[in-house]
């Protein structure tokens, strides 16, 4: 039975950090770039979902079979979703480069702010439920008098976030473009001058941040299966976490630090008490911030005269 | 020359319209409506059309104004320039205006319970406004979970006066104690974190402080609130129609007709009192030691250090002076509204607040002012389109940020100055 939960707890624990880690790439290459926490990241996810939504909604009028209509809806949601990503970086982030410390701080706020009151605006306020879009999965230990079940959705995300991180990864370690972004990180006055068009390179790490938080929330629909527009409040606060537990700056370190968030709060919730699972998150947060700020994977940031 | 402006320009208002499409076409085109349980979709073309035509027509419009303004290269007089050397010059005299006004506006013909009941609101806020100035304005700390202390203030004083029956001027203390002690517990381990880093903390904080509200039954009753909050007194005589046996009432006392307008003014006095208490301990403590140490440390933390200033003591003063504010605002709120809940404790309370302050112009006391009226009367004029005002007050942060950063009051006068030396 406890080894039964446990395990169950685990399963569970690894699908929610995979959602997370997701979200958290997206903080964590802005971060990296210009140094802003993009507070308006939790709502492009929420933005994300809603598209995955409709067009789960529209495709099941359709006879498309399901692994096309998986395909089809990831594309659109990390296309729309970018767009998003991308105007937000143009209207509120980029005319504030040259300003004080806390100015893109103030408009991301302002921005979330807009973007949680457009989609209550546009698609109502209340709670949106789907059907559930894979069913089935495995079920084992079933003597134990505790079931675990590992659902075929889990899998299926799970493997999603595996393929997209590999993919990422190569795109940041191994090309050309990933290259001017880790050079952005450094120096971008001096990548300008070695000829690198550094409001792109920003723009297009933006709109790889929103698709993978586009994925994130389609993810997201199909695993709870119920949505509002204030989702993205604490799935944000939560991935920031995980983007500061992980070393803000880091890739890999923001998918671990997605996994151990998702982990804990699965197990607070599944151990100590279901009500808090949320304070078990900004616990982390505020335990890490203070003793180690870097992270597991982060650089040292020393603040120099 | 003339030509290639106008091709580049309408294929950019193409490109724009086509991005306003991949925008609004899906989250405003297709509107989810559940039906049975299951979600229809109902297209919304026509509306997404509108949107899209305006944004490719504003696009281009945009593109023909700055065009011409390069060719012009005319001097560019701003109206917010003009607005700040004005209450520079003119600053006392305003002040004095307003506090007049605000003094004798209860009286004033025209003012009826409602506009009444959105001055209380506007004081409130330009009070919280005033605390929270202390911390982001002077110190330099951008508190993103100011809500939690006004929250403690308001919580501590309807406990303290339901369970004890204490009076709102012994609780009111005690409310501000609280909150300051709850200020401190914040800032120790957030201190040492720097700008944004801190904004997201507090903002941590001020969810956790909500989440144990909602969460705590025993102590809070949870979402249903705390009720039965009782009002404030005139120095022990209560505001009944009809008092009980022996009792004296503030209409019986004063041998004047009840009114239920009476305790709305006093109401009003209260939170006016509080305001300019709260605005006179910031115009003082900016000339004290402290004070002083604040605005090096908004400027400088390093120079501070070098300079022996304890960077450490030195915020959490800041936090717990400010959160002491900000928990006399939330014992307002609670003996005003006799109830309260987690509900009226949200981050959108924050934001508000932030956006106060912000809009105000960082440190300006004066742009408090105007910024609250500004923003609450935004928020109280569009009362029935919830999201479209929530829209606009949003919109209007980034504005703010990408047009007058420094806020409304741009120009910070130094609070000390070294004078020339006469002696030569």
């Amino acid at each position: 039975m406890d080894t039964a939960y446990f395990l169950q707890q685990l399963i569970n624990g690894v699908t929610l950090g995979s959602v997370y880690g997701l979200i958290a790439i997206g903080y964590t290459m802005v971060y990296g770039i210009i140094g802003m926490i993009n507070f308006a990241h939790g709502d492009i996810f929420m933005v994300g979902a809603f598209i995955a939504l409709i067009s789960f909604i529209l495709f099941a009028l359709t006879s498309i079979a399901l692994p096309i209509v998986l395909l089809l809806t990831l594309l659109i949601a990390m296309v729309f979703t970018a767009c998003y990503g991308w105007t937000v970086e143009k209207l509120a982030y980029k005319p504030l480069r040259k300003s004080f410390r806390l100015a893109p701080l103030i408009s991301a706020l302002g921005m979330s702010i807009v973007l949680q009151n457009y989609v209550q605006a546009a698609q109502g306020a209340r709670i949106k439920t789907l059907q559930p879009v894979i069913q089935g999965g495995f079920t084992f230990m079933e003597d134990t008098g505790f079931t675990v079940s590992l659902s075929y959705l889990q899998i299926f995300i799970v493997l999603v976030t595996i393929i997209l991180m590999a993919i990422f990864t190569l795109l940041i370690t191994k090309t050309a473009l990933g290259r001017a972004q880790r050079a952005c990180e450094q120096d971008r006055t001096m990548t300008a001058l070695m000829g690198i068009n550094v409001d792109r390179t920003i723009s297009i790490t933006f709109i790889i941040g929103s698709s993978l938080a586009s994925v994130a929330g389609m993810m997201f629909v199909m695993y709870y299966g119920v949505i509002d527009f204030y989702i993205g409040f604490l799935a944000g606060i939560k991935a920031f976490t995980a983007a500061v537990l992980g070393g803000i700056g880091s890739v890999p370190g923001a998918m671990l630090g997605g996994l151990l968030i998702g982990l804990i709060e699965v197990f607070w919730s599944g151990y100590i008490s279901i009500e808090y699972k949320d304070i078990a998150a900004f616990t982390v947060l505020v335990v890490v911030l203070i003793f180690f700020p870097t992270g597991f994977l982060g650089k040292p940031d020393i603040e120099k005269v | 020359m003339e030509k290639k402006f106008f091709q580049t320009s309408i294929k950019d208002s193409l490109f724009t319209g086509l991005i306003a499409l991949a925008l609004f076409g899906p989250i405003v085109g297709l509107r989810t409506v559940a039906k049975n349980e299951v979600l229809e979709v109902h297209p919304k073309w026509f509306i997404v059309l509108i949107i899209v035509v305006v944004c490719a027509v504003g696009r281009f419009l945009t593109n023909l104004y700055v065009y011409n303004r390069d060719q012009k290269t005319g001097i560019q007089s701003s109206i917010g320039k003009s607005i700040s050397n004005f209450l520079d010059t003119k600053g006392y005299q305003i002040a004095l205006t307003a506090i007049i006004f605000s003094v004798i506006f209860p009286f004033l013909p025209f003012t009826d319970r409602y506009l009444m009941d959105i001055a209380i609101m506007m004081l409130t806020y330009i009070m919280l406004g005033w605390g929270l100035n202390i911390v982001i304005g002077l110190a330099g700390l951008l508190d993103l979970g100011y809500v939690a202390f006004y929250a403690v203030g308001a919580y501590s004083y309807a406990l303290f006066a339901i369970h004890f029956g204490w009076s709102f001027w012994i609780c009111l203390p005690i409310a501000g104690i609280f909150a300051a002690m709850f200020g401190v517990l914040l800032g120790f381990p957030v201190l040492r974190l720097r700008g944004d880093y801190l904004a997201i903390v507090t903002l941590a904080f001020g969810e956790m402080i909500r989440i144990l509200l909602l969460n705590w039954y025993q102590l809070t009753k949870g979402p249903d609130g705390l009720t039965g909050i009782p009002r404030p007194s005139f120095f022990g005589l209560p505001f009944k129609s009809f008092p009980d046996e022996g009792e004296q009432t503030f209409h019986t006392f004063f041998g004047i007709e009840y009114n239920p307008m009476q305790r709305i003014i006093f109401l009003y006095y209260l939170i006016l009192v509080l305001a300019l208490i709260t605005n006179l301990f910031t115009i003082k403590i900016r000339r004290l030691p402290i004070g002083r140490a604040w605005e090096a440390l908004r400027e400088d933390e390093i120079a501070c250090k070098s300079l022996g200033v304890n960077p450490r003591n030195t915020k959490l003063t800041a936090f717990a002076i400010g959160a002491m504010f900000g928990g006399f605002a939330g014992s307002f709120f609670a003996t005003r509204q006799a109830f309260i809940s987690p509900e009226s404790f949200t981050f959108i309370e924050s934001a508000i607040i932030v956006a106060i302050v912000v809009l105000g112009g960082m440190g300006s006391q004066t742009g408090v002012v105007l910024a609250t009226v500004f923003l609450i009367g935004l928020i109280e004029v569009f009362r029935d389109f919830e999201s479209y005002r929530m829209i606009a007050f949003g919109g209007a942060m980034v504005l703010i940020m990408i047009f007058r950063p420094r806020g409304i009051l741009a120009t910070r006068k130094p609070t000390i100055t070294l004078e020339k030396s006469s002696s030569k």
